[in-house]
């Protein structure tokens, strides 16, 4: 087993088992730390593939603004110590069937299907090269994905602005 | 494969998150929680991207590009989706889903 | 060549007129629409009158022969290159003079209603409606083709339901409106059948090519037959039909006594002057092919004479004097009908095609002028019948001096109008055919006889009480009486054998004295006896009435044809027939739908429990559909 398979088992580990707990956990605060956890692995898995300015956007963008989001309006809708009810069993069957036949169904076309073997580079992508390619508007560019991001931001900002305010009434 | 890794661990891998993102949307009561979920959802798919990328394309950016271009959309996603949780909670002082079937027939 | 294309105005007047006083009329005070309303109808008069003095004096004649001029043409609908229909007005003799005949009457009746109606309820809507009528009625006479003159003619149709209906209060108002549609539509289902026939025979809806010597109707004749007779003479029969209904010919006349529920003036306007010669109109019309096929033209002559009869003997024993006026109308329309049915093409021969359309126009002036006049004697004596009325020549001058010329012209003294055109009628019956020249001869005695009995019976007879002392009617109502009047004198003095004939050349013609000697007799016999009878209260009605007792109820009951009418359809046709189908309607074609509409209804109860409002229940339906759709895909359909 090399190192890279271990680190790969490890945060497989890490994500599928906090995942689990995340969907879980009855305490809904600590369901959020949960899915920070697999939030951190995934950066993680980001790293191994040495694309590391994708698992910084991770980190910053995921864990540490939508997860703080997440708590945050936890905080304003519950109480800490509060257990969430137990869903019922009448729904937990059908949707545990469910997920789990469709994960089935997956893993087994998965692992029927060949992939090409590739063997993939090892090479660090540049922020340079990522710099490059997000302004610019020829082949291989992503100036308009990108400004379309930012109108898309701008608007979800306000949005959620509008949304939330208090009305006068 | 990649140093050693197939691809199909990090398909299996993102699978199996999928499958737990969805049985939590599909259980959870809480829409906060629900909330979550559909990030765990949103995370698997990301890994598959990514990884697909880097194995089968490593000259090319477009997954890594797709991931990033996703975890905005998540953001503001997420930021839309707690202003309409925090709006519904002043209004029935409740974010059960269940509870919120004024829809029906 | 004159253009006449200006008289689509004539039309279009008053079309106009009923939108804007029918949409806008309540915006006003109600004496502006009436007085809109004959204004309008005095310049589609004037035109009226232009244009027969430049027809009949100026541009019409060409050769000796008054020409037959499209004036307007319009394509309306065009369905194939063969089936079309047009919409326009065309001038020959017959259609000016119906001009001529409608707008006047139709004038006088506006400028009466200004009086007789004034302070009523609805009297936009009547003013409305007169106006539909008379566009209606004027696009029936210049209609260039059949189905434009069947548009029209169900339009017509609809108007005079609209006045009969007008005091729609009136439970038998309304009873009567239904009649008369339902009648004439019963009718017009004939005319329609025929017109479908000779169209699809002759490949034309055309008058002018219908009508045309060489044309597909006459020139070369369909040679289907249908039980025995040829398709031609069943067509012509089935639209005789139509016109019968129309015209209140036996046994389609049921409606027309009933009709006098509506106001006066429309009662001498529609039913007395314009509409119920539309039948006779018809008929004129297609005369050309008529002429062809003598069946049908037997059968016109028949029931005109007979019904011409029958309504005399029964216009002798009513009391409502609007009735005996209706009943009148009736026969005198028989009459014209018989003299088209007696008549030839051409020459000496076609005298009874001339003879009717006189006495069309001059009974257009008389009849009117009488309802005219029963509407003023009605006014002021409110009431109807005979017995309510009696020495009213001294308290109505105006209106007895009228009556007395237009009962004059009905009967047929000279020089009144009516002597001329029913003694032409009379000699054409005379040399057709001697058992017709003996029932009009009869009615013609019978017509004056019911005329003055009504005369006697109103303005002398017995000298009433009344309430109020009656007073002579307003001016608005006063004018056009004296106009008719004028009319009804002075008409007969128009040289009509040179103006409207069969082959429209002229005719000449010489009163034969032999004929005329004995009809003025006979009027002046018919005239004696009602003087007799009624210019005092005497027992002789009574004792004859006695000494024909069954004859006399049962002309008193109108030999009960709408007992007869009445029993067929309520026990026979409503119990046989139609209850079994409201049945079957009920049932089987109600139940079978409310049968779908209750599954429908149970199934979306039951099914609309899946619409939860339930997101999570939404969202496992669509993975576990989503990953079926994946099975399916991946694993059955390879």
């Amino acid at each position: 087993m090399t190192s890279n398979q271990f680190m790969f088992l490890l945060f497989s580990a890490v994500i599928v088992i906090f995942s689990i707990l995340t969907v879980t956990s009855r305490r809904i605060l600590r369901a959020a730390t949960f899915l920070l956890f697999v939030l951190a692995s995934t950066a993680g898995l980001y790293f191994l593939l040495k694309y590391n300015f994708l698992a910084a956007i991770q980190l910053i963008v995921y864990a540490g603004g939508i997860v703080v989001l997440i708590i945050f309006s936890i905080l304003l809708t519950s109480h800490i110590a509060e257990k969430l009810p137990s869903a019922s069993l009448m729904k937990k069957w059908p949707a545990a069937l469910v997920a789990l036949v469709g994960a089935a169904l997956a893993i087994v076309v998965i692992l029927q299907y060949n992939f090409p073997g590739s063997v993939g580079s090892t090479e660090l992508v540049d922020v340079t090269q990522v710099g490059n390619s997000l302004i610019n508007y020829g082949k291989y560019g992503y100036a308009l994905p990108f400004e379309v991001i930012s109108i898309l931001l701008l608007a979800a900002m306000i949005g959620a602005i509008v949304l939330a305010k208090k009305r006068k009434d | 494969m990649f140093e050693g890794v197939p691809l199909s661990w990090f398909l299996i891998l993102s699978t199996i998150m999928f499958f737990i993102g969805v049985y939590g949307f599909l259980v959870r009561k809480n829409l906060i929680t629900i909330l979550m979920s559909t990030e765990l959802i949103l995370n698997s798919v990301c890994i598959n991207f990514v990884a697909f990328n880097k194995i089968l394309y490593p000259e090319h950016m477009e997954g890594m590009f797709f991931t990033v271009f996703i975890i905005a959309v998540a953001a503001a996603e997420a930021s839309v989706a707690i202003a309409i949780i925090i709006n519904i909670y002043r209004r029935i002082v409740n974010i059960d889903v269940e509870k919120m079937n004024e829809m029906k027939y | 060549m004159f253009d006449f294309s200006y008289t689509i105005w004539i039309l279009l007047i008053p079309f106009f007129l009923f939108v804007l006083i029918g949409f806008w009329g309540n915006k006003f005070k109600p004496i502006v629409s009436g007085i809109v309303g004959c204004a309008g109808l005095l310049t589609s008069w004037i035109l009226s009158l232009f244009t027969a003095y430049k027809y009949f004096f100026d541009v019409g004649k060409v050769d000796g022969v008054y020409e037959q001029i499209i004036g307007y043409h319009t394509l309306w609908l065009r369905f194939t290159d063969t089936l079309y229909i047009d919409l326009g007005v065309l001038i020959d003799p017959i259609s000016v003079m119906m001009l001529i005949v409608v707008t006047t009457v139709s004038l006088m009746a506006h400028i009466y209603s200004t009086g007789y109606l004034k302070g009523q309820k609805g009297f936009m809507r009547f003013y409305s409606f007169l106006s539909l009528f008379t566009f209606a009625m004027l696009g029936l006479v210049v209609a260039t083709n059949i189905f434009q003159m069947y548009i029209f003619w169900e339009l017509v149709g609809v108007s005079s339901y609209l006045l009969i209906g007008f005091y729609y209060e009136k439970p038998s108002a309304v009873a009567a409106a239904k009649k008369a549609f339902i009648v004439t539509r019963f009718a017009d289902l004939g005319f329609l059948i025929g017109i479908l026939l000779l169209s699809y025979f002759t490949q034309t809806f055309d008058f002018l090519t219908l009508t045309s010597p060489t044309g597909p109707a006459i020139a070369t004749p369909p040679a289907a037959t249908f039980l025995g007779m040829s398709v031609l003479t069943w067509a012509m029969i089935l639209i005789f039909m139509g016109g019968a209904g129309k015209s209140a010919m036996f046994p389609l006349h049921i409606w027309l006594p009933d009709a006098m529920e509506g106001p006066t003036p429309v009662s001498a306007l529609i039913h007395a002057a314009t509409m119920v010669v539309a039948g006779v109109y018809l008929v004129a019309r297609l005369f050309p092919i008529y002429v062809t096929v003598p069946i049908a033209l037997q059968v016109v002559a028949w029931v005109g004479a007979f019904s011409s009869l029958f309504a005399a003997v029964i216009a002798c024993t009513q009391y409502d004097i609007k009735r005996v006026l209706a009943y009148s109308t009736m026969s005198q329309i028989g009459y014209m009908m018989c003299a088209l049915g007696v008549s030839g093409l051409g020459g000496h021969e076609g005298l009874g095609y001339m003879a009717s359309m006189f006495h069309l126009f001059t009974h257009a002036f008389f009849k009117a002028l009488l309802f005219l006049c029963a509407g003023a004697i009605i006014h002021a004596v409110h009431s109807n019948y005979m017995y309510d009325m009696g020495g009213l020549r001294k308290y109505l001058p105006i209106t007895h001096l009228t009556f007395l010329a237009a009962c004059l012209a009905i009967a047929g003294i000279p020089p009144f109008a009516g002597f001329f055109s029913k003694d032409e009628i009379l000699v054409a019956a005379y040399h057709h055919d001697t058992a017709l020249f003996a029932i009009e001869y009869i009615v013609a005695g019978l017509t004056a006889f019911y005329m003055f009995r009504l005369y006697f019976g109103i303005f002398w007879g017995k000298k009433q009480d009344y309430h109020h002392p009656p007073h002579e009617a307003p001016l608005s109502m006063t004018i056009p009486l004296m106009f008719l009047a004028l009319g009804a004198i002075f008409a007969g003095f128009i040289p009509f054998s040179h103006l409207v004939t069969s082959d429209r050349q002229i005719l000449e013609l010489e009163t034969e004295w032999i004929i005329a000697i004995p009809s003025i007799v006979i009027a002046l016999v018919g005239i004696g006896v009602a003087y007799v009878m009624y210019l005092k209260p005497t027992e002789i009605p009574k004792k004859i009435a006695h000494a024909l007792r069954g004859f006399y109820t049962a002309a008193y009951h109108k030999f009960y044809i709408d007992e007869l009418y009445l029993y067929i359809t309520h026990r026979i046709i409503f119990n046989h027939i139609s209850r079994p189908i409201a049945w079957f309607d009920r049932h089987i074609v109600d139940g079978s739908m409310n049968g779908i509409s209750y599954v429908t209804n149970q199934a979306s109860d039951k099914i609309k429990g899946f619409q939860s409002g339930q997101l999570q229940q939404y969202a496992l339906v669509f993975v576990s559909g989503a990953i079926l759709l994946a099975l399916v895909f991946i694993y059955l359909w390879t």
